[in-house]
């Protein structure tokens, strides 16, 4: 290996790396509030990148089938709890959050359907469609065992998947797809190739590590966030709702799924089941991070992206192996620094 | 139901099954050998993951390793099927021993994790390892013969199957009703309690785990030789994730859940093959894992314990007999009263900037009953934790009968002799009275996981019993033994406790508030109690608040306030002790 190469790889792998970041940081955001290990978070990533090639077809992407059907499924969730309480004036409420509001971005993609919007509101419009997602997962599948155990959620939450990835056939059907590209710019550094893709990749994982920490670190509503995670009385009797709390959550790591989708789909052609593995070694940077520390799970996530990037070149039938047998010492040293207290277990 | 009508229903049981191929469809024996090899891995499942609360996704992977070794062994390398099983069995029990002993250290979801990745590590393996047949398999491996028997159809390897899945299950039920089996349906529930009587759970874990990867590698090579084929696809994760399914639906704290829940899921999975391309022809099959997704997640909302407990509540209780008398454990050998049993050196816990217990020597002497008290937050329970290795002292020593335990390990300050109960009642609610006290002898006993199989344990098991009846009855519980735990109200919970503290046959007894929740008559129940066993020769420190209960009892009290030792004497002299007045009562001016 010379050094041109290896500086390529380890370029790819950043590039692949900040990717894993941008997803990393979506589990930990959701987890850190929720207690879910939002497992399907990799195919919500991927079908962010399957509405796109569809509308850029001119097709009306499979997304809106799915909005509208948990869509349906939630508020009709949603009015049957209210009607039991007898909380009659929050139906208004309930149908506008629930019902209109995740179909907004599914009527403007059905009205616009056939017509090739410019690229900007294109990317803008799939993302819109994707939003809505795991919100309503959250509230369909989640919000009913809210108070489980995290590995109840777990086990929940990896059956979602297979759903998902199910469902991900059904709607977007089973042929790989791969957008446009967002830039043509490339340059050379030392001999080095960079294309823009990776520039932008890099710079969006960075702008939203930021965004991360400065909401968690230093703003009222992220420290509410975090209180929620830790204790839902608690925060109950501080005035917290975990019910909004986990919704909010859902929904900003669904900007950062769909961020990543967005972003891969120029580069790597992307599946109805592309993201598990996608979503499961952005996985292993979480899990370095503890599933609890925003910059650590930043260079874990980085430091998988070059793993793979390397172990492609040294034996690439054996790239998933490594990656995935990478996580076994992490966790032995993990298992040493991290102090779990007695109260995660539970009978 | 009584004794003798399991017994009717397991020879009932087990004839249907017997003679199953001489009335069912050979379609439906097909049918059955799957259920009954599946269910011999939801049955390690169930002992993993409902008994033992670690949820495994990586066990079809252990299936394929041992489908894997034994394909390679017969149809590659020309040997018996036997010599496939060993070394299916030995390959599975290395690989499991080795990522056991590494992430088993893990807790709950970490843990859980960490399967997928290795499960998934390990799948790709089998496509991509040379020698292996790639993604295309090995085919053609040779049906299992016994003598000269070759099991070809279906409805013979039938019986094989279905005598291993009851064999196992035998074997299992025995192992959770021996020594071992208890400590391993201790593991749910935090390690505290179980280090605190003496049981290295790390060491308990592992062998659980192994134990579920070598029952996955029977059915693993059973599923070999019953399809002659084998590829990657049914390692994958997705297989991983229905055998969890099939033991959660079935009960997963119930070894019949595993039978059950595969018979339902594979019974299921048939009609909805079925059904569905009738409804969607152009599914192709995926259709199939989004309908059993959902109902997974719906069962997983509305009924987690399963089908079995559901069933089973509806059926009478059987209530085993009283444990008889037996000959009793084997005693400690009580150190001669007077001396200095137990030696508090300066001892010192910080929590970051808090001081919790701030250099506080005491000593407590055989024989006696030392008070320890103090208000709320003075640290009391703290110096519980560190004397007995729950936590680790920040500084100081701590010496018991002449040793330095300080830096010792929970359960061997355990085995050395220093019984505890808790502040916060630590049972296993789901355990009956008799199997808790019972885990109190786990020091004073041998039998390990194969004795315990094999129903080798029986005599060392009945004197444990009837040494922890003894202690139920001494307590005043013994007048229900096969009661659940969890049912006690908290009072009596404390006092049982006690009497597996007792059943440990500790030198030194550390009680935690145990008069908490009692009422005025067993408040001077427990005070006899326990004067009566310090006639015996034991030692007691008591921490209590109930100051009554503690003056009419003690020999000694040591008083703590804001982590410090503030007076040390008699009743009489700590009473008068102004520097307690205060504490308790406030400054006097």
């Amino acid at each position: 290996m010379t050094a041109q190469i290896a500086a390529i790889l380890a370029i790819d792998g950043i590039a692949t790396g900040a990717i894993y970041v941008l997803m990393a940081l979506g589990f930990v955001l959701i987890f850190s509030v929720t207690r879910i290990v939002f497992v399907p978070f990799g195919d919500i990533a991927a079908f962010v990148a399957l509405t796109l090639a569809a509308l850029e077809a001119k097709q009306l992407p499979g997304t809106v089938g799915m909005v509208a059907v948990l869509a349906v499924i939630a508020t009709a969730m949603e009015l049957f709890t209210i009607m039991r309480a007898g909380a009659y004036d929050k139906v208004p409420r309930a149908i506008f959050y629930y019902l209109l509001l995740p179909l907004i971005p599914a009527a403007v993609a059905w009205l616009t359907s056939g017509t090739l919007l410019p690229a900007v509101p294109r990317i803008l419009l799939a993302i819109a469609l994707i939003l809505p997602v795991s919100p309503l997962l959250y509230r369909v599948v989640f919000r009913p065992i809210a108070d489980a155990s995290v590995l109840l959620l777990l086990i929940v939450s990896v059956a979602l998947h297979f759903a998902l990835a199910g469902l991900g056939l059904l709607f977007f059907g089973p042929e790989g797809v791969r957008t446009r590209t967002l830039t043509d710019f490339s340059m050379m550094l030392a001999g080095v190739p960079i294309s823009g893709e990776s520039i932008l990749i890099v710079a969006a994982a960075a702008v939203f590590c930021l965004m991360l920490y400065l909401f968690f670190d230093f703003t009222l509503y992220g420290k509410a966030l975090q209180a929620t995670a830790m204790n839902r009385t608690g925060a109950r009797l501080m005035g917290i709702r975990p019910a909004q709390a986990g919704a909010v959550a859902f929904l900003s790591g669904s900007v950062l799924a769909a961020i990543s989708g967005v972003l891969i789909a120029p580069v790597n052609t992307i599946f109805y089941d592309s993201g598990f593995i996608i979503g499961l070694k952005a996985f292993v940077g979480a899990i370095i991070g503890g599933l609890l520390s925003f910059p650590i799970t930043a260079i874990g996530s980085l430091f998988v992206g070059i793993l793979e990037s390397f172990a492609a070149f040294i034996s690439s039938p054996f790239k998933e192996v490594m990656v995935f047998s990478i996580l076994i010492p992490v966790l032995l040293w993990r298992s040493y620094t991290l102090v779990q207290a007695e109260e995660d277990h539970e009978e | 139901m009584s004794g003798r009508t399991s017994l009717i229903v397991i020879a009932v049981a087990v004839t249907a099954l017997a003679t199953a191929p001489l009335y069912l469809a050979p379609f439906t024996i097909t049918l059955m050998n799957y259920i009954g090899v599946y269910a011999l891995v939801a049955l390690g499942l169930v002992l993993l993951t409902g008994i033992g609360g670690m949820v495994s996704f990586g066990q079809a992977s252990f299936v394929g390793i041992a489908a894997y070794a034994t394909a390679w062994t017969t149809a590659l390398m020309g040997y018996s099927p036997w010599l496939g099983l060993v070394l299916a069995l030995v390959v599975t029990g290395i690989v499991a021993l080795i990522l056991g002993a590494v992430t088993l250290r893990l807790g709950g979801h970490f843990l859980s994790l960490s399967t997928i990745a290795w499960g998934l590590a390990i799948y790709f393996s089998f496509g991509n390892v040379e020698g292996l047949g790639h993604y295309n398999g090995i085919a053609s491996l040779p049906p299992i013969t016994i003598g000269t028997f070759a099991l070809v159809e279906s409805d013979r390897i039938y019986y094989l199957i279905w005598a291993v899945l009851l064999l196992t299950m035998l074997g299992s039920y025995n192992l959770l009703n021996s020594r071992a089996g208890r400590a391993m349906r201790t593991l749910r529930g935090g390690n505290v309690l179980v280090e605190s009587l003496g049981i290295n759970a790390f060491q308990v874990r592992l062998v659980t785990f192994v134990i579920a990867a070598m029952i996955a590698a029977i059915a693993g090579w059973l599923y070999a030789h019953m399809s002659r084929f084998v590829s990657p696809t049914p390692f994958d994760i997705d297989m991983s994730i229905e055998y969890l399914m099939m033991a959660l639906v079935g009960g997963s704290g119930y070894l019949l859940g595993a039978v059950v829940g595969s018979a339902l899921v594979m019974l299921l999975k048939d009609n909805i093959q079925d059904v569905l391309p009738l409804i969607m022809p152009s599914s192709s099959g995926r259709l199939e894992i989004v309908v059993f997704s959902i109902l997974f997640i719906l069962f997983l909302q509305r009924a987690r314990d399963g089908i079995v407990p559901f069933i089973a509540q509806w059926l009478p209780d059987t209530v085993p007999p009283r444990p008889t008398e037996a000959e009793p454990l084997g005693r400690r050998k009580m150190p001669a009263p007077g001396q200095v049993l137990l030696e508090v050196e300066a001892a010192e816990r910080r929590f970051g900037g808090l001081i919790a217990i701030n250099n506080v020597s005491f000593e407590v002497r055989t024989g006696e009953i030392l008070g320890l008290i103090g208000p709320n937050g003075a640290g009391k329970t703290t110096m519980f934790n560190i004397m007995t290795g729950t936590l680790p002292a920040s500084g100081g020593r701590i010496i018991f009968s002449g040793k330095d335990i300080t830096r010792a390990a929970q359960r061997d300050i355990a085995r050395a002799g220093i019984a505890r109960t808790f502040q916060h009642v630590k049972l296993r609610p789901k355990m009956t009275l008799l199997d808790n006290v019972l885990l109190g002898t786990y020091p004073r006993t041998v039998a390990g996981f194969i004795s315990g199989t094999l129903r080798l344990d029986r005599i060392e098991e009945t004197r444990a019993q009837y040494e922890a009846m003894k202690q139920l009855d001494r307590v005043g519980l013994g007048s229900r033994p096969y009661e659940l735990a969890g049912n006690l109200p908290l009072g009596n919970q404390r006092v049982l406790e006690i009497a597996r503290a007792l059943a440990a046959d500790p030198v030194l007894l550390l009680i935690d508030e145990p008069a908490a929740g009692l009422r005025k008559q067993e408040k001077l129940a427990l005070a006899d109690l326990l004067r009566a066993l310090k006639a015996e020769g034991l030692t007691i420190l008591l921490v209590e608040h109930d100051m009554e209960f503690v003056m009419n009892l003690v020999d000694r009290i040591v008083v703590m306030d804001f982590g410090c030792k503030i007076s040390e004497g008699g009743p009489q002299t700590v009473r008068n002790d102004p520097r307690v007045q205060e504490a308790y009562l406030g400054g006097v001016d």
